[in-house]
């Protein structure tokens, strides 16, 4: 079962190397005399068409890029010069403390929420979270983040305004700076956690064997506890799984508030200055991330729950 | 009630659909606030008290006041104005992102959905891969190869949703093309093309319609991340999260500018949002409401 799952990933990334390289083929015109900016020698753009393999056909170019791509190098910055791979490495450490932390607080306040909603539906406190709930959803988040700034770093400095520090460096200095971002980034989470775990909570709590459970004389917390949360235990991790991804996405606008120096702001900074080989790296490199994040969710279902694996 | 199933028309599939949502309170009171919010954009040039990119030089980042209802933004402009004004950009961006999706989406879910075997296969596959891609990301990937602009954008955003709805389609379309009723109309002969627009399309839509109203609120906020990282449209052209970025950016001598064009994107999405979940209730008599 593992390794079949594992086969099925193969078809999928080949398909998004494709995807991704394709990028190169919206660049308008010449591509070499694009790449090369305003003002470039003629030896300059000769050189890069040379760089990119330009003079050859586009399955070939694709051939190389891949196999490059597989040997970790995803070509230069045209900007800096620098390997797009490093300033990969550079900004991912960053981006993925933000994002764990967000889901961290998604869940932790998510599911009290979708569990309270869920053991008393219909009540106002059902509507009340499922209120906040729809809000969350709908909140754009970097708008969120500037309030957050207005109220959490400028009227009161708890938590700093902008930029980032290396966890390696120092961890505590690190989750300060992240706090913020990744609190602007679980709005939307909490409500997407709370949601889907109400209605697939209700759905097994009105079930014909939790019936059972309180006609046997079960305490409702230990049904709650016990037979509830663990029959939805596998919607909730697909849930994170989805969040995780989701969460990815928005950090690079939210990263745009705080002035992070993450994914976000490496795609965002060569998409406007048409650093092309970065926005490709950074591109690419989110998509492997979510490929590998739904290749783990798939794999730890199934051992959550042992039926799936002989489905 | 006749004992033979009648032919769906696509008609049939809609219109009760809105007369009961007229009856739901949630559902008309969004409908309510889509039709003042899109009416004013229509009307902009009309209803809004100042031009877009009229400046009042004594006043620049203004307070509220009865000059400028909202206050005015660091040029000089008036916010209210350019809310007006921002909505139609707003409004264009998701409209469009959803109407490429369902473009593409829609006739490819029903074609995979249809024709079965390796078709299905293969484009179920490639529908797989595409919803690993994050809309916002290849969305700022195109601009990187394309340009700026807010038309490609939303149009690369478009492409990234068209799966979502594709696979809705394609799962509906594998249970309508085992009704009776389209085996009748294969035997008597009827062209491919015609099941799927007569037959299979008004009973598949549903779900779409659900999933464009929820998708149209995902559009909207990402037009207005697009827009504040300033990868959408471009300046002196209002919108709302153009608006938010300016805001942001004197948000320390005017902090309460960033509100009315937050409050605006907010307000909308919840209203497709709202819709959209309403209609999903409607349709799906198991879900018990909130």
């Amino acid at each position: 079962m593992i390794g079949r799952r594992l086969l099925q990933v193969v078809p999928v990334v080949v398909l998004a190397t494709f995807v991704v390289f394709g990028l190169i083929k919206l660049l308008p015109g010449d591509v070499a005399v694009t790449l090369a900016g305003e003002n470039a020698t003629e030896q300059r753009i000769a050189e890069i068409r040379h760089l990119y393999g330009l003079d050859r056909s586009f399955l070939v170019q694709y051939a190389g890029w891949v196999w490059n791509a597989l040997h970790g190098d995803l070509s230069r910055s045209l900007l800096s010069g620098e390997p797009v791979a490093d300033a990969i490495i550079r900004c991912f450490p960053t981006t993925l403390l933000i994002v764990a932390l967000a889901l961290l607080l998604s869940l932790a306040a998510g599911i009290p929420l979708g569990m309270a909603a869920a053991t008393k539906p219909g009540t106002w406190l059902d509507s009340l979270i499922m209120g906040f709930a729809s809000l969350g959803v709908a909140v754009p988040n970097f708008w969120l983040a500037m309030i957050l700034v207005a109220t959490f770093a400028l009227a009161y400095t708890i938590f700093p305004a902008t930029g980032s520090v290396p966890f390696s460096v120092n961890p505590v200095d690190a989750i300060r700076h992240a706090t913020l971002p990744a609190a602007a980034l679980a709005a939307g989470g909490v409500a997407e956690v709370a949601r889907q775990l109400r209605s697939s909570l209700v759905e097994v709590l009105s079930s014909q064997h939790v019936r059972t459970l309180h006609a046997k004389g079960l305490a409702p917390g230990s049904i709650l506890w016990k037979h509830g949360l663990r029959n939805v235990s596998v919607n909730l991790l697909t849930v994170a799984g989805l969040l995780a991804n989701r969460l990815l996405a928005a950090t690079v606008v939210v990263e745009a508030v705080f002035a992070i120096p993450g994914m976000g702001n490496l795609i965002v900074r060569a998409a406007i200055h048409r650093d092309f080989p970065v926005v490709q790296g950074v591109v690419f490199a989110m998509v492997v991330v979510v490929i590998a994040t739904n290749l783990l969710v798939d794999l730890l279902a199934s051992l959550l729950d042992p039926r799936i694996g002989h489905r | 009630m006749s004992v033979v199933a009648p032919i769906p028309s696509r008609r049939r599939a809609v219109l009760p659909l809105l007369r009961r949502l007229g009856r739901d309170r949630r559902a008309a009171v969004s409908i309510a606030v889509l039709l003042i919010i899109i009416g004013a954009s229509l009307l902009a040039p009309w209803i809004a008290p100042y031009s877009p990119t009229a400046q009042d030089i004594n006043n620049m980042l203004s307070a509220p006041s009865e000059a400028h209802w909202l206050g005015t933004d660091d040029l000089g402009r008036d916010t209210l104005t350019r809310l007006i004004y921002g909505a139609s950009a707003s409004l264009y961006a998701a409209f469009l992102a959803v109407a490429v999706a369902g473009a593409l989406g829609v006739p490819v879910g029903m074609f995979a959905g249809y024709a079965g075997g390796w078709i299905d296969d293969v484009i179920s596959r490639v529908i797989d891969t595409m919803l690993s891609f994050p809309a916002i990301v290849l969305a700022i990937g195109v601009t990187g190869a394309l340009g700026i602009g807010l038309t490609n954008a939303m149009i690369a955003v478009g492409i990234v949703f068209a799966p979502q709805l594709a696979r809705l389609v394609r799962a509906r379309t594998l249970v309508v093309r085992q009704e009776l009723y389209v085996d009748a109309a294969r035997c008597f002969g009827a062209p491919t093309a015609h099941i799927l627009r007569r037959h299979v399309l008004p009973n598949a839509i549903q779900p779409v319609i659900v999933q464009v109203a929820l998708l149209l609120a995902v559009s909207l906020l990402a037009e207005a991340s697009l827009s504040f990282l300033g990868l959408g449209i471009q300046p002196p052209s209002p919108s709302w999260g153009a608006m938010l970025a300016r805001a942001y950016l004197n948000m320390e001598l005017a902090p309460e500018q960033v509100y009315p064009p937050g409050l605006a994107i907010l307000i909308t999405a919840l209203a497709f949002n709202t819709l959209g979940e309403s209609m999903r209730t409607m349709l799906d008599p198991t879900i018990k409401r909130p």
